[in-house]
């Protein structure tokens, strides 16, 4: 907040071309969130939430994306679905359209073929309506199946997805936490989409029915050639899942690329600090975490240089003066920071 | 909507029926429930065992919805010892979050009531049974003495204010004499911070809509610790929360413990903080206590079909599998229970006994139970069902 003008600089990079191997394409995405302030609310900052986020999804395939809690995993995931206002600056291209240029007709077309599960399921269901309904709602509205067909349908997707037909005319308050989650992954999945944004799907559930959601995403995976942005804290999760994996802190993708290399090859130091902290199952284990010293910084005054290095074991002179570039370390695997310069 | 009623629906009639019978059982309840100046040897006990902070005592807490009665508890009996961290896992849907509202008196009224059973809380030098604690007493000892992080942020917060005036409002409540309005805030960022939230102060101002999931997570483990409660229990504290920030998390939560002697029940489906937190642990499923037993026994001699089944389906970092495994089948309806164990219809290892009634509990050492007629011969039968 330090700097008076707090003007955004917009249009910063070079656009991309529709490469149609990739069904999402995301180059320098932003996201700002206005602070307001003082007596007459005016705009004394902003909450840099997504700030220049490049990457791209092949059809039929899974990002992972992990990374701090707060660093802008689901506002990431909400602008690239247009769910958060206007995009601040970069692209989003689906398909090779830009989102956000798209006529509200084709948006509603679009909103069957994207769907996200979100994080919190308790405030994203109507409390109103029963679940049979919840589930069905969007189905019929937008004739996915016939009349005669419909109820069936309905019973498959909940039984998909663990739940049962004496579940459908229970209301959301009635259900447990794991069971709400398993609502909107449901609803999210009667939709026949290609392409959905998984914000912590299985966080809530048992290791049982989370085995069993996985699998049925892997499944649909196979047959439908789905894509997924698998936002999630559980690591073991997304190394299951994913093909790809990208880490965010504060706003920014800081390593990305393929889940082998980036589980068997660390490299950021923010990476190796959050591998480190991975709980064992194990009462046994001794866990040796690396400690990240310092306190995490705001996205709303974010650090110059490296946003990493005031807590960076490795932090050099350079690093709080200079922000590093994006280095491609080994094929496909991207990394930003100083140590891998050369 | 098609014509013909699909299953899963009831007739107008007869949900019309239930809903004029539930209001008169709960009605009943509430009655109790509401009276003014009930004497204090009303809900007097004793504690089994003093050196425990809470006792769950066969707790039977049921739902009287229009479709039936869901006995989402069912005969629940386990104790969190003083200064120790009890771990509960299970079953998404057995039972777990209802188990601790019943606790904390917080179920969903008038459906929700505890028909049956004790929850004995040891307060020092006496001992409340929960169950039958009015509502003006259970308000006082409510977010002070005994506390709960609940499993979803939004269900504590309220959307309408900002985040501050509600930290700033628990503390008041509780500890506010004598304190200024700025002792007040300052304990707040304190709160805000220790729980690794940056930009305390710009938080401070923000309303729940503003924060992330974990943030508000993180909330309202603030608000719950605020006033540092002796019997803490925590639903899912960590879910939304990354490795690190868990790992921070924990450590309070630890070291809390250790400073004023808290007991924690901790419920999570993250068997790894598990074996991190907990000292023993009680496995659930469909409403009863399935097994329990010390963290060394439960990891690493889990005897339950259901423990080795979710030991089995658990995935591990750097350990590539196809599939994942998960126990096949589907718990039973809590509206319409079967009379033989729970877990038969989807258990790999029946043995001829289990077309019998519903297993009582076997003890396999001093401090493991496994309730399961694979082991009824390996002691003599024993313990209540
Ligand atoms: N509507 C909003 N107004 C202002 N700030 C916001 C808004 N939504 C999000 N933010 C801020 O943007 C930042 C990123 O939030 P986001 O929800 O994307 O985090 P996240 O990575 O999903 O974290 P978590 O893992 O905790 O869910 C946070 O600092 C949050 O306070
Ligand atoms: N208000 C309610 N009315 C009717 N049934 C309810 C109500 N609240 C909970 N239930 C039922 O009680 C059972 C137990 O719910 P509970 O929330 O305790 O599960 P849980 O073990 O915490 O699961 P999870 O891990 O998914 O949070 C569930 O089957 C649920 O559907
Ligand atoms: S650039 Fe410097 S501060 Fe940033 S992660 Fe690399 S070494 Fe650490
Ligand atoms: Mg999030
Ligand atoms: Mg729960």
């Amino acid at each position: 907040m330090s700097d008076k003008k707090s003007v955004i600089s917009k249009g910063d990079f070079t656009p991309v071309e529709y490469d149609p191997q990739y069904i999402l394409q995301v180059n320098h995405l932003k996201k700002y969130f206005p602070i307001k302030g003082g007596m007459v609310s005016k705009t004394v900052g902003h909450v840099k939430a997504v700030d220049g986020v490049t990457f791209n999804l092949k059809r039929g395939t899974t990002m992972g994306l992990v990374g701090e809690s707060g660093c802008g995993k689901t506002t990431t995931g909400r602008t690239i679905l247009r769910l958060a206002g206007e995009k601040t600056d970069g692209q989003v291209l689906f398909n090779g359209k830009e989102v956000y240029d798209m006529s509200p007709k084709e948006m509603r077309a679009l909103r069957t073929k994207m769907q996200i599960i979100f994080q919190d399921p308790f405030s994203s269901l109507s409390p109103r309506l029963p679940v049979g309904e919840i589930i069905g709602e969007a189905v019929r509205e937008h004739k996915l199946v016939s009349k005669s067909e419909f109820n069936d349908y309905i019973d498959k997707v909940m039984d998909n997805c663990g739940l049962q037909p004496f579940h459908k005319a229970r209301y959301p308050h009635e259900f447990s936490g794991g069971q709400r989650q398993r609502i909107c992954i449901a609803r999210a999945l009667a939709l026949n989409p290609e392409f959905v944004v998984c914000d912590e799907p299985v966080s809530a559930l048992d290791v049982s029915i989370q085995a069993q959601i996985i699998n049925l995403l892997k499944d649909l995976q196979d047959q439908y050639n789905l894509t997924y942005l698998f936002i999630s804290h559980d690591l073991s999760v997304v190394e299951h899942i994913s093909d790809s994996v990208g880490v965010m802190y504060l706003g920014n993708l800081v390593e990305y690329g393929d889940t082998e290399d980036i589980f068997r090859n660390p490299l950021h130091p923010y990476t190796k600090a959050l591998f480190s902290a991975i709980p064992v199952p194990d009462p046994n284990a001794k866990m040796n975490r690396i400690v990240l010293e310092g306190s995490i910084p705001s996205p709303a005054n974010p650090p110059s240089g490296c946003k990493f290095h005031t807590r960076c074991p490795y932090a050099t002179e350079r690093c709080k003066v200079e922000a590093p570039c994006q280095r491609e370390v080994e094929p496909g695997h991207y990394v930003v920071c100083h140590l891998f310069d050369k | 909507m098609a014509k013909k009623k699909a299953e899963g629906y009831l007739s107008g009639r007869e949900a019309r029926r239930i809903a004029k019978e539930n209001r008169r059982i709960t009605n009943a309840f509430e009655k109790q429930r509401k009276r003014k100046n009930v004497p204090e040897s009303e809900y007097l006990t004793h504690m089994a065992d003093p050196n425990n902070a809470v006792e769950f005592d066969n707790l039977h807490t049921y739902f009287y919805t229009d479709a039936g009665v869901v006995k989402s508890v069912d005969g629940v009996s386990f104790e969190v010892p003083i200064g120790k961290t009890v771990g509960v896992v299970g079953e998404s849907g057995c039972g777990k979050s209802v188990t601790s509202l019943s606790l904390m008196q917080l179920l969903q009224r008038p459906q929700g009531q505890v028909v049956e059973g004790e929850i004995r809380l040891n307060m020092g030098d006496k001992a409340y049974d929960v169950t039958k604690m009015p509502n003006e007493q259970m308000q006082k000892i409510r977010g002070n003495y005994v506390s709960m992080i609940f499993q979803e942020p939004m269900t504590s917060l309220n959307p309408v204010f900002r985040i501050g005036e509600q930290v700033d409002e628990v503390i008041a409540l509780h500890h506010g004499e004598g304190k200024t309005k700025e002792d007040i805030k300052n304990r707040t960022i304190e709160l805000l911070e220790m729980v690794g939230i940056a930009n305390s102060q710009g938080v401070y101002q923000m309303y729940p809509h503003e924060l992330s999931g974990g943030m508000r997570q993180r909330v309202c483990i603030a608000m719950a610790l605020a006033c540092s409660p002796k019997v803490i229990i925590a639903d899912e504290p960590t879910t939304a929360l990354d490795v690190t920030i868990q790992a921070q998390v924990l450590d309070l939560l630890r070291n809390l413990k250790d400073k004023i002697n808290s007991s924690i029940m901790f419920i999570t489906h993250d068997l790894g903080v598990i074996a991190e937190m907990a000292d023993y642990v009680v496995v659930m499923y469909a409403g009863r206590v399935v097994e329990k037993g010390t963290v060394h026994e439960i990891f690493s001699n889990p005897a339950h079909p259901y423990t080795i089944g979710l030991m089995a389906s658990k995935p591990v970092v750097g350990k590539q599998v196809d599939k994942l495994y998960s126990i096949p089948g589907k718990v039973p309806n809590p509206i319409d229970m079967p009379n033989y164990c729970y877990f038969k219809d989807r258990c790999e290892m029946c043995v001829a006994g289990c077309e019998g009634e519903y297993p009582c509990q076997v003890q396999l050492s001093p401090t493991h139970f496994v309730s399961c007629y694979r082991y009824y011969d390996h002691k003599n039968q024993g313990g209540e069902g």
